[in-house]
Protein backbone atom coordinates (compact mmCIF):
# COMPACT_ATOMS: atom_id res chain seq x y z
CA UNK A 1 0.00 0.00 0.00
CA UNK A 2 2.81 2.42 0.92
CA UNK A 3 4.55 1.81 -2.40
CA UNK A 4 1.25 2.63 -4.11
CA UNK A 5 1.00 5.90 -2.16
CA UNK A 6 4.62 6.78 -3.00
CA UNK A 7 3.98 6.03 -6.68
CA UNK A 8 0.86 8.23 -6.64
CA UNK A 9 2.74 11.03 -4.86
CA UNK A 10 5.61 10.92 -7.36
CA UNK A 11 3.16 10.91 -10.28
CA UNK A 12 1.37 13.94 -8.82
CA UNK A 13 4.65 15.76 -8.17
CA UNK A 14 5.66 15.13 -11.76
CA UNK A 15 2.30 16.41 -12.96
CA UNK A 16 2.68 19.79 -11.22
CA UNK A 17 6.37 20.36 -11.93
CA UNK A 18 6.33 24.17 -12.09
CA UNK A 19 4.36 24.69 -8.88
CA UNK A 20 6.47 22.11 -7.05
CA UNK A 21 9.74 23.59 -8.29
CA UNK A 22 8.71 27.01 -6.94
CA UNK A 23 7.76 25.43 -3.62
CA UNK A 24 11.08 23.60 -3.36
CA UNK A 25 13.07 26.76 -4.12
CA UNK A 26 11.06 28.81 -1.60
CA UNK A 27 11.51 26.20 1.12
CA UNK A 28 15.19 26.00 0.15
CA UNK A 29 15.59 29.77 0.66
CA UNK A 30 13.95 29.61 4.08
CA UNK A 31 16.18 26.73 5.13
CA UNK A 32 19.23 28.55 3.71
CA UNK A 33 18.53 31.62 5.85
CA UNK A 34 17.85 29.65 9.04
CA UNK A 35 20.83 27.33 8.55
CA UNK A 36 23.09 30.34 7.78
CA UNK A 37 22.23 31.73 11.19
CA UNK A 38 22.86 28.34 12.77
CA UNK A 39 26.25 28.12 11.07
CA UNK A 40 27.11 31.63 12.22
CA UNK A 41 26.29 30.76 15.86
CA UNK A 42 28.18 27.54 15.62
CA UNK A 43 31.35 29.26 14.48
CA UNK A 44 31.12 32.34 16.70
CA UNK A 45 30.54 30.06 19.68
CA UNK A 46 33.49 27.92 18.66
CA UNK A 47 35.59 31.07 18.29
CA UNK A 48 34.54 32.28 21.72
CA UNK A 49 35.33 28.89 23.22
CA UNK A 50 38.74 28.83 21.59
CA UNK A 51 39.47 32.23 23.16
CA UNK A 52 38.23 30.99 26.48
CA UNK A 53 40.48 27.93 26.16
CA UNK A 54 43.50 30.14 25.74
CA UNK A 55 42.43 32.39 28.57
CA UNK A 56 45.22 33.56 30.90
CA UNK A 57 44.96 35.78 33.92
CA UNK A 58 47.58 38.50 34.04
CA UNK A 59 48.31 39.69 37.57
CA UNK A 60 50.14 43.06 37.56
CA UNK A 61 52.11 43.79 40.71
CA UNK A 62 52.56 47.10 42.42
CA UNK A 63 55.81 48.95 41.59
CA UNK A 64 57.15 48.63 45.14
CA UNK A 65 56.59 44.88 45.45
CA UNK A 66 59.70 43.16 46.84
CA UNK A 67 61.13 39.72 46.06
CA UNK A 68 59.61 38.43 49.32
CA UNK A 69 56.21 39.90 48.38
CA UNK A 70 56.41 38.16 45.03
CA UNK A 71 57.19 34.77 46.51
CA UNK A 72 54.42 35.17 49.06
CA UNK A 73 51.95 36.23 46.37
CA UNK A 74 52.95 33.33 44.12
CA UNK A 75 52.40 30.94 47.01
CA UNK A 76 48.98 32.37 47.78
CA UNK A 77 47.83 32.19 44.14
CA UNK A 78 49.15 28.64 43.85
CA UNK A 79 46.97 27.59 46.79
CA UNK A 80 43.82 28.70 44.99
CA UNK A 81 41.63 26.13 43.23
CA UNK A 82 41.80 25.87 39.44
CA UNK A 83 45.38 27.09 38.96
CA UNK A 84 47.40 25.11 36.41
CA UNK A 85 50.71 26.99 36.56
CA UNK A 86 52.16 30.43 37.24
CA UNK A 87 54.82 32.13 35.20
CA UNK A 88 56.61 35.22 36.49
CA UNK A 89 57.16 37.87 33.82
CA UNK A 90 59.55 40.54 35.01
CA UNK A 91 59.10 44.13 33.83
CA UNK A 92 62.25 43.77 31.67
CA UNK A 93 60.99 40.55 30.07
CA UNK A 94 57.63 42.25 29.44
CA UNK A 95 59.39 45.17 27.70
CA UNK A 96 61.39 42.76 25.54
CA UNK A 97 58.19 40.94 24.59
CA UNK A 98 56.55 44.26 23.72
CA UNK A 99 59.51 45.24 21.54
CA UNK A 100 59.27 41.93 19.72
CA UNK A 101 55.56 42.42 19.13
CA UNK A 102 56.03 45.99 17.86
CA UNK A 103 58.80 44.84 15.47
CA UNK A 104 59.79 47.84 13.30
CA UNK A 105 58.08 50.30 15.59
CA UNK A 106 60.10 49.09 18.58
CA UNK A 107 62.46 52.02 18.09
CA UNK A 108 59.81 54.15 19.75
CA UNK A 109 60.55 52.37 23.01
CA UNK A 110 64.33 53.05 22.82
CA UNK A 111 63.98 56.55 24.25
CA UNK A 112 62.24 55.45 27.41
CA UNK A 113 64.20 56.49 30.50
CA UNK A 114 62.35 54.11 32.80
CA UNK A 115 60.56 50.87 32.08
CA UNK A 116 56.86 51.78 32.71
CA UNK A 117 55.71 48.17 32.69
CA UNK A 118 55.01 46.38 35.98
CA UNK A 119 56.19 42.95 37.05
CA UNK A 120 53.47 40.38 36.47
CA UNK A 121 52.37 36.82 36.94
CA UNK A 122 50.86 34.99 34.00
CA UNK A 123 48.42 32.54 35.56
CA UNK A 124 47.15 29.60 33.50
CA UNK A 125 43.95 27.92 34.53
CA UNK A 126 43.01 24.23 34.45
CA UNK A 127 40.51 23.16 31.73
CA UNK A 128 37.61 22.66 34.12
CA UNK A 129 37.83 26.21 35.48
CA UNK A 130 37.95 28.06 32.15
CA UNK A 131 34.33 29.18 32.26
CA UNK A 132 34.04 32.93 32.24
CA UNK A 133 32.20 33.06 35.58
CA UNK A 134 34.77 30.88 37.35
CA UNK A 135 37.61 32.93 35.91
CA UNK A 136 35.92 36.13 37.08
CA UNK A 137 35.63 34.78 40.65
CA UNK A 138 39.26 33.68 40.61
CA UNK A 139 40.39 37.05 39.22
CA UNK A 140 38.49 38.86 41.93
CA UNK A 141 40.14 36.72 44.62
CA UNK A 142 43.58 37.43 43.21
CA UNK A 143 42.84 41.14 42.92
CA UNK A 144 42.05 41.26 46.62
CA UNK A 145 45.55 40.04 47.56
CA UNK A 146 48.10 42.62 48.77
CA UNK A 147 50.67 43.96 46.29
CA UNK A 148 48.33 43.27 43.35
CA UNK A 149 47.85 46.38 41.23
CA UNK A 150 45.44 44.99 38.61
CA UNK A 151 44.12 41.72 37.22
CA UNK A 152 43.30 41.37 33.54
CA UNK A 153 41.96 38.44 31.46
CA UNK A 154 40.26 40.05 28.42
CA UNK A 155 36.99 40.21 30.31
CA UNK A 156 35.70 43.35 28.61
CA UNK A 157 36.25 42.01 25.11
CA UNK A 158 34.80 38.57 25.84
CA UNK A 159 31.77 40.05 27.59
CA UNK A 160 31.10 42.38 24.67
CA UNK A 161 31.56 39.57 22.14
CA UNK A 162 29.23 37.29 24.14
CA UNK A 163 26.66 40.08 24.20
CA UNK A 164 26.83 40.50 20.41
CA UNK A 165 26.42 36.74 19.97
CA UNK A 166 23.39 36.67 22.23
CA UNK A 167 21.78 39.48 20.20
CA UNK A 168 22.40 37.54 17.00
CA UNK A 169 21.04 34.44 18.68
CA UNK A 170 17.84 36.27 19.54
CA UNK A 171 17.50 37.59 15.97
CA UNK A 172 18.20 34.07 14.71
CA UNK A 173 15.45 32.54 16.85
CA UNK A 174 13.00 35.25 15.77
CA UNK A 175 13.83 34.73 12.08
CA UNK A 176 13.73 30.97 12.55
CA UNK A 177 10.21 31.31 13.95
CA UNK A 178 9.12 33.55 11.08
CA UNK A 179 10.54 31.27 8.43
CA UNK A 180 9.00 28.27 10.17
CA UNK A 181 5.58 29.89 9.79
CA UNK A 182 6.36 31.00 6.22
CA UNK A 183 7.43 27.50 5.19
CA UNK A 184 4.37 26.04 6.86
CA UNK A 185 2.08 28.29 4.84
CA UNK A 186 3.98 27.75 1.60
CA UNK A 187 3.53 23.99 1.88
CA UNK A 188 -0.06 24.30 3.09
CA UNK A 189 -0.88 26.54 0.12
CA UNK A 190 0.85 24.30 -2.40
CA UNK A 191 -1.08 21.29 -1.17
CA UNK A 192 -4.28 23.37 -1.07
CA UNK A 193 -3.80 24.40 -4.71
CA UNK A 194 -3.28 20.78 -5.70
CA UNK A 195 -6.34 19.76 -3.69
CA UNK A 196 -8.53 22.35 -5.40
CA UNK A 197 -7.22 21.38 -8.83
CA UNK A 198 -8.17 17.78 -8.05
CA UNK A 199 -11.39 18.43 -6.21
CA UNK A 200 -13.47 16.39 -8.65
CA UNK A 201 -11.01 13.51 -8.58
CA UNK A 202 -11.13 13.41 -4.79
CA UNK A 203 -14.93 13.44 -4.87
CA UNK A 204 -14.90 10.50 -7.31
CA UNK A 205 -12.45 8.64 -5.09
CA UNK A 206 -14.83 9.09 -2.18
CA UNK A 207 -17.77 7.84 -4.25
CA UNK A 208 -15.94 4.64 -5.19
CA UNK A 209 -15.29 3.86 -1.53
CA UNK A 210 -11.89 5.39 -0.81
CA UNK A 211 -11.24 6.21 2.82
CA UNK A 212 -9.94 9.62 3.88
CA UNK A 213 -6.67 7.90 4.78
CA UNK A 214 -6.35 6.56 1.23
CA UNK A 215 -6.97 10.05 -0.18
CA UNK A 216 -4.68 11.83 2.29
CA UNK A 217 -1.64 9.53 2.27
CA UNK A 218 -0.18 10.57 -1.13
CA UNK A 219 -0.55 14.24 -0.17
CA UNK A 220 1.40 13.70 3.04
CA UNK A 221 4.11 11.94 1.06
CA UNK A 222 4.14 14.86 -1.41
CA UNK A 223 4.53 17.33 1.47
CA UNK A 224 7.37 15.29 2.96
CA UNK A 225 9.16 14.98 -0.39
CA UNK A 226 8.77 18.71 -1.16
CA UNK A 227 10.08 19.78 2.25
CA UNK A 228 12.95 17.26 2.17
CA UNK A 229 14.00 18.41 -1.32
CA UNK A 230 13.62 22.06 -0.25
CA UNK A 231 15.84 21.59 2.78
CA UNK A 232 18.41 19.73 0.66
CA UNK A 233 18.49 22.64 -1.80
CA UNK A 234 19.00 25.07 1.12
CA UNK A 235 21.71 22.98 2.79
CA UNK A 236 23.61 22.26 -0.43
CA UNK A 237 23.58 26.00 -1.25
CA UNK A 238 24.88 26.74 2.24
CA UNK A 239 27.62 24.13 1.87
CA UNK A 240 28.68 25.61 -1.48
CA UNK A 241 28.83 29.09 0.08
CA UNK A 242 30.75 27.65 3.05
CA UNK A 243 33.35 26.07 0.74
CA UNK A 244 33.73 29.35 -1.14
CA UNK A 245 34.19 31.33 2.09
CA UNK A 246 36.59 28.73 3.47
CA UNK A 247 38.88 28.78 0.45
CA UNK A 248 38.92 32.58 0.41
CA UNK A 249 39.21 33.52 4.07
CA UNK A 250 40.56 30.63 6.13
CA UNK A 251 44.18 31.34 5.19
CA UNK A 252 43.89 35.06 5.90
CA UNK A 253 42.18 34.47 9.25
CA UNK A 254 45.28 32.54 10.44
CA UNK A 255 43.59 31.37 13.60
CA UNK A 256 45.63 28.50 14.93
CA UNK A 257 43.11 27.28 17.46
CA UNK A 258 40.03 27.91 15.38
CA UNK A 259 38.85 26.43 12.10
CA UNK A 260 35.64 27.50 10.37
CA UNK A 261 33.40 24.46 10.53
CA UNK A 262 30.22 23.29 8.77
CA UNK A 263 27.10 21.84 10.40
CA UNK A 264 27.61 18.36 11.83
CA UNK A 265 25.75 15.36 10.39
CA UNK A 266 23.41 15.43 13.38
CA UNK A 267 22.61 19.08 12.74
CA UNK A 268 22.03 18.46 9.03
CA UNK A 269 19.71 15.61 9.92
CA UNK A 270 17.92 17.90 12.38
CA UNK A 271 17.31 20.48 9.65
CA UNK A 272 16.05 17.78 7.30
CA UNK A 273 13.76 16.27 9.93
CA UNK A 274 12.55 19.71 11.05
CA UNK A 275 11.75 20.70 7.49
CA UNK A 276 9.89 17.43 6.89
CA UNK A 277 7.93 17.96 10.08
CA UNK A 278 6.89 21.38 8.79
CA UNK A 279 5.93 19.74 5.47
CA UNK A 280 3.79 17.23 7.29
CA UNK A 281 2.13 19.97 9.35
CA UNK A 282 1.42 22.03 6.21
CA UNK A 283 -0.33 19.02 4.66
CA UNK A 284 -2.23 18.36 7.85
CA UNK A 285 -3.59 21.93 7.90
CA UNK A 286 -4.68 21.87 4.25
CA UNK A 287 -6.18 18.40 4.30
CA UNK A 288 -8.04 18.98 7.54
CA UNK A 289 -9.67 22.08 6.13
CA UNK A 290 -10.30 20.64 2.66
CA UNK A 291 -11.73 17.25 3.60
CA UNK A 292 -14.03 18.85 6.13
CA UNK A 293 -15.71 20.81 3.37
CA UNK B 1 -39.76 -14.71 -2.71
CA UNK B 2 -40.16 -11.03 -1.94
CA UNK B 3 -40.26 -10.78 1.85
CA UNK B 4 -38.93 -8.11 4.20
CA UNK B 5 -35.96 -10.38 5.00
CA UNK B 6 -35.04 -10.42 1.33
CA UNK B 7 -35.12 -6.64 0.98
CA UNK B 8 -31.68 -5.21 0.30
CA UNK B 9 -32.85 -1.61 0.32
CA UNK B 10 -35.70 -0.48 2.60
CA UNK B 11 -37.01 3.05 2.39
CA UNK B 12 -39.55 4.19 5.01
CA UNK B 13 -41.50 7.44 4.63
CA UNK B 14 -38.52 9.32 3.27
CA UNK B 15 -38.79 13.01 2.50
CA UNK B 16 -36.09 15.30 1.21
CA UNK B 17 -36.30 19.06 1.01
CA UNK B 18 -33.85 21.44 -0.64
CA UNK B 19 -34.26 24.68 1.32
CA UNK B 20 -38.06 24.75 1.42
CA UNK B 21 -38.59 22.98 -1.91
CA UNK B 22 -39.55 19.28 -1.59
CA UNK B 23 -37.60 16.86 -3.80
CA UNK B 24 -39.03 13.64 -2.32
CA UNK B 25 -42.26 13.34 -0.37
CA UNK B 26 -43.01 10.41 1.90
CA UNK B 27 -41.40 7.68 -0.20
CA UNK B 28 -41.67 4.08 1.02
CA UNK B 29 -40.11 1.31 -0.99
CA UNK B 30 -38.43 -2.11 -0.73
CA UNK B 31 -35.89 -3.33 -3.27
CA UNK B 32 -35.08 -7.00 -3.07
CA UNK B 33 -31.91 -9.02 -3.50
CA UNK B 34 -30.97 -9.63 -7.15
CA UNK B 35 -33.86 -7.46 -8.36
CA UNK B 36 -33.61 -5.19 -11.41
CA UNK B 37 -35.71 -2.10 -10.82
CA UNK B 38 -36.31 0.84 -13.13
CA UNK B 39 -36.81 4.18 -11.48
CA UNK B 40 -38.62 6.28 -14.00
CA UNK B 41 -40.22 9.66 -14.28
CA UNK B 42 -39.70 13.06 -15.87
CA UNK B 43 -36.71 15.31 -15.13
CA UNK B 44 -36.96 16.78 -11.64
CA UNK B 45 -39.12 13.93 -10.37
CA UNK B 46 -36.60 13.03 -7.68
CA UNK B 47 -34.91 9.97 -9.25
CA UNK B 48 -31.34 11.25 -8.82
CA UNK B 49 -32.10 12.53 -5.32
CA UNK B 50 -33.30 9.09 -4.29
CA UNK B 51 -30.15 7.44 -5.67
CA UNK B 52 -27.93 10.08 -4.01
CA UNK B 53 -29.54 9.29 -0.67
CA UNK B 54 -28.71 5.62 -1.17
CA UNK B 55 -24.98 6.28 -1.67
CA UNK B 56 -24.79 9.00 0.99
CA UNK B 57 -24.45 11.78 -1.55
CA UNK B 58 -27.36 13.52 0.18
CA UNK B 59 -28.92 13.33 3.62
CA UNK B 60 -32.63 12.88 4.25
CA UNK B 61 -34.99 15.36 5.85
CA UNK B 62 -37.33 12.75 7.27
CA UNK B 63 -37.83 8.98 7.37
CA UNK B 64 -35.44 6.02 7.44
CA UNK B 65 -33.35 4.15 4.89
CA UNK B 66 -31.71 0.75 5.35
CA UNK B 67 -29.15 -0.40 2.81
CA UNK B 68 -28.03 -4.00 3.32
CA UNK B 69 -29.06 -3.68 6.96
CA UNK B 70 -27.22 -0.38 7.53
CA UNK B 71 -29.25 2.59 8.71
CA UNK B 72 -27.75 5.32 6.55
CA UNK B 73 -28.71 8.11 8.97
CA UNK B 74 -26.37 6.51 11.53
CA UNK B 75 -23.35 6.19 9.28
CA UNK B 76 -20.81 8.89 10.20
CA UNK B 77 -19.08 10.70 7.33
CA UNK B 78 -15.75 8.98 7.98
CA UNK B 79 -17.45 5.55 7.68
CA UNK B 80 -19.25 6.34 4.41
CA UNK B 81 -16.75 4.13 2.52
CA UNK B 82 -18.19 1.03 4.22
CA UNK B 83 -21.54 1.59 2.51
CA UNK B 84 -20.04 2.83 -0.75
CA UNK B 85 -18.05 -0.38 -1.14
CA UNK B 86 -21.33 -2.30 -1.20
CA UNK B 87 -22.59 -0.04 -3.98
CA UNK B 88 -21.39 0.55 -7.54
CA UNK B 89 -22.47 3.89 -8.97
CA UNK B 90 -22.87 4.86 -12.62
CA UNK B 91 -23.48 8.50 -13.54
CA UNK B 92 -24.91 10.10 -16.65
CA UNK B 93 -21.72 12.20 -17.00
CA UNK B 94 -19.51 9.11 -16.35
CA UNK B 95 -17.37 10.84 -13.67
CA UNK B 96 -14.14 9.27 -14.85
CA UNK B 97 -10.84 10.84 -13.74
CA UNK B 98 -9.41 12.46 -16.89
CA UNK B 99 -5.78 12.22 -15.73
CA UNK B 100 -5.96 8.46 -15.26
CA UNK B 101 -6.07 5.77 -17.92
CA UNK B 102 -9.04 3.46 -18.36
CA UNK B 103 -7.17 0.78 -16.40
CA UNK B 104 -6.23 3.17 -13.59
CA UNK B 105 -9.80 4.49 -13.30
CA UNK B 106 -11.11 0.98 -12.74
CA UNK B 107 -8.21 -0.19 -10.57
CA UNK B 108 -8.80 2.75 -8.20
CA UNK B 109 -11.81 0.97 -6.66
CA UNK B 110 -9.72 -2.07 -5.74
CA UNK B 111 -6.70 -0.01 -4.66
CA UNK B 112 -8.96 1.90 -2.26
CA UNK B 113 -9.87 -1.45 -0.72
CA UNK B 114 -6.18 -2.18 -0.18
CA UNK B 115 -6.08 -5.20 -2.49
CA UNK B 116 -2.84 -6.54 -3.95
CA UNK B 117 -1.56 -5.41 -7.35
CA UNK B 118 -1.57 -8.93 -8.82
CA UNK B 119 -5.22 -9.43 -7.95
CA UNK B 120 -6.06 -5.94 -9.23
CA UNK B 121 -4.37 -6.63 -12.59
CA UNK B 122 -6.28 -9.86 -13.01
CA UNK B 123 -9.65 -8.50 -11.92
CA UNK B 124 -9.49 -5.29 -13.97
CA UNK B 125 -8.51 -7.19 -17.11
CA UNK B 126 -11.38 -9.58 -16.56
CA UNK B 127 -13.91 -6.75 -16.21
CA UNK B 128 -12.45 -4.90 -19.19
CA UNK B 129 -12.92 -8.05 -21.25
CA UNK B 130 -16.55 -8.32 -20.15
CA UNK B 131 -17.34 -4.74 -21.18
CA UNK B 132 -15.28 -5.07 -24.36
CA UNK B 133 -12.74 -2.38 -23.54
CA UNK B 134 -9.58 -4.44 -23.01
CA UNK B 135 -7.86 -2.93 -26.04
CA UNK B 136 -8.45 0.61 -24.71
CA UNK B 137 -7.01 0.07 -21.23
CA UNK B 138 -4.16 2.55 -21.71
CA UNK B 139 -6.41 5.23 -23.25
CA UNK B 140 -7.47 8.30 -21.33
CA UNK B 141 -11.21 8.91 -20.86
CA UNK B 142 -11.36 12.06 -22.98
CA UNK B 143 -10.06 10.16 -26.00
CA UNK B 144 -13.04 7.78 -25.83
CA UNK B 145 -16.56 8.14 -27.22
CA UNK B 146 -19.49 8.64 -24.82
CA UNK B 147 -20.52 5.01 -25.11
CA UNK B 148 -16.97 3.81 -24.43
CA UNK B 149 -16.65 6.09 -21.42
CA UNK B 150 -19.89 4.72 -20.03
CA UNK B 151 -18.63 1.17 -20.54
CA UNK B 152 -15.58 2.09 -18.45
CA UNK B 153 -17.87 3.61 -15.82
CA UNK B 154 -19.86 0.36 -15.74
CA UNK B 155 -16.62 -1.61 -15.39
CA UNK B 156 -15.58 0.64 -12.50
CA UNK B 157 -18.97 0.19 -10.84
CA UNK B 158 -18.85 -3.61 -10.99
CA UNK B 159 -15.15 -4.37 -10.48
CA UNK B 160 -15.52 -4.41 -6.69
CA UNK B 161 -18.40 -6.91 -7.01
CA UNK B 162 -20.91 -4.70 -5.19
CA UNK B 163 -24.24 -6.04 -4.02
CA UNK B 164 -26.04 -3.05 -5.47
CA UNK B 165 -25.56 -1.11 -8.72
CA UNK B 166 -27.05 2.38 -8.76
CA UNK B 167 -27.27 3.72 -12.30
CA UNK B 168 -28.29 7.36 -12.55
CA UNK B 169 -29.47 7.99 -16.13
CA UNK B 170 -26.56 5.90 -17.52
CA UNK B 171 -27.95 6.05 -21.06
CA UNK B 172 -29.06 9.67 -20.91
CA UNK B 173 -26.18 11.01 -23.02
CA UNK B 174 -25.81 8.05 -25.37
CA UNK B 175 -27.14 7.14 -28.81
CA UNK B 176 -29.56 4.22 -29.16
CA UNK B 177 -26.92 1.57 -29.89
CA UNK B 178 -24.61 2.65 -27.08
CA UNK B 179 -27.58 2.86 -24.68
CA UNK B 180 -28.58 -0.68 -25.66
CA UNK B 181 -25.04 -1.95 -24.99
CA UNK B 182 -24.98 -0.35 -21.55
CA UNK B 183 -28.38 -1.79 -20.72
CA UNK B 184 -27.22 -5.24 -21.82
CA UNK B 185 -24.09 -4.95 -19.71
CA UNK B 186 -26.13 -4.07 -16.65
CA UNK B 187 -28.42 -7.00 -17.40
CA UNK B 188 -25.33 -9.26 -17.53
CA UNK B 189 -24.14 -8.09 -14.11
CA UNK B 190 -27.67 -8.42 -12.76
CA UNK B 191 -27.69 -12.03 -13.94
CA UNK B 192 -24.41 -12.53 -12.10
CA UNK B 193 -26.14 -11.61 -8.85
CA UNK B 194 -26.17 -7.81 -8.50
CA UNK B 195 -29.22 -5.81 -7.51
CA UNK B 196 -29.70 -3.00 -10.03
CA UNK B 197 -31.56 0.25 -9.55
CA UNK B 198 -31.69 1.95 -12.93
CA UNK B 199 -32.93 5.54 -13.05
CA UNK B 200 -34.08 6.66 -16.49
CA UNK B 201 -36.58 8.90 -18.20
CA UNK B 202 -36.20 6.93 -21.45
CA UNK B 203 -39.64 5.42 -22.07
CA UNK B 204 -38.31 3.15 -24.82
CA UNK B 205 -36.16 1.29 -22.32
CA UNK B 206 -39.03 0.44 -20.00
CA UNK B 207 -41.82 -0.03 -22.54
CA UNK B 208 -41.64 -3.82 -22.84
CA UNK B 209 -39.58 -4.64 -19.79
CA UNK B 210 -40.36 -7.53 -17.47
CA UNK B 211 -38.56 -5.74 -14.60
CA UNK B 212 -40.34 -3.75 -11.92
CA UNK B 213 -40.77 -0.08 -12.80
CA UNK B 214 -41.26 2.60 -10.15
CA UNK B 215 -42.64 5.91 -11.43
CA UNK B 216 -41.76 9.07 -9.64
CA UNK B 217 -43.52 12.37 -10.26
CA UNK B 218 -42.90 15.58 -8.35
CA UNK B 219 -41.20 13.63 -5.57
CA UNK B 220 -43.95 11.08 -5.07
CA UNK B 221 -44.32 7.44 -6.18
CA UNK B 222 -47.11 7.08 -8.72
CA UNK B 223 -49.34 4.06 -8.41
Amino acid sequence: MISLFIKKALRDLNGNRFLNAITIVTIGLSILIISSFALFFLNTNALLNSWKKGIRVLVYLEQDATEANRLDLRYQIQQMAGIQDILFVSKDAALDRLKQQMQSQSALLENLKNNPLPDAFEVRIVDTSRELKKVAVLAEKIASLPQVEEVEYGQHFIARFSHVISIFKFVGYAMGGLFFIATLFIIANTIRLVLYSRKEEIEIMRLVGATDRFIKAPFYIEGLILSALGSMVGLVTLFTAYCAVLSKFQASLSLEMFKIQFLSLDQIFLFLAGSMLVGWMGCYLSLKQFLKS
Amino acid sequence: MKTAENALIRIFNVSKHYASKPALINISLDIFKNEFVFLSGPSGAGKSTLLKILYLGEGITDGQVLVDGMNIARIPKQRAHVLRRKVGIIFQDYKLIPGKTVFQNIALVLEAKGLGQRFIQKKVHSVLRTVGMEDRKTSYPLSLSGGEQQKVAVARAVVGEPKIILADEPTGSLDIDAAKTIFELLTTFHQRGATVLFATHDKALIRNTQHRVIFLKQGRIQA
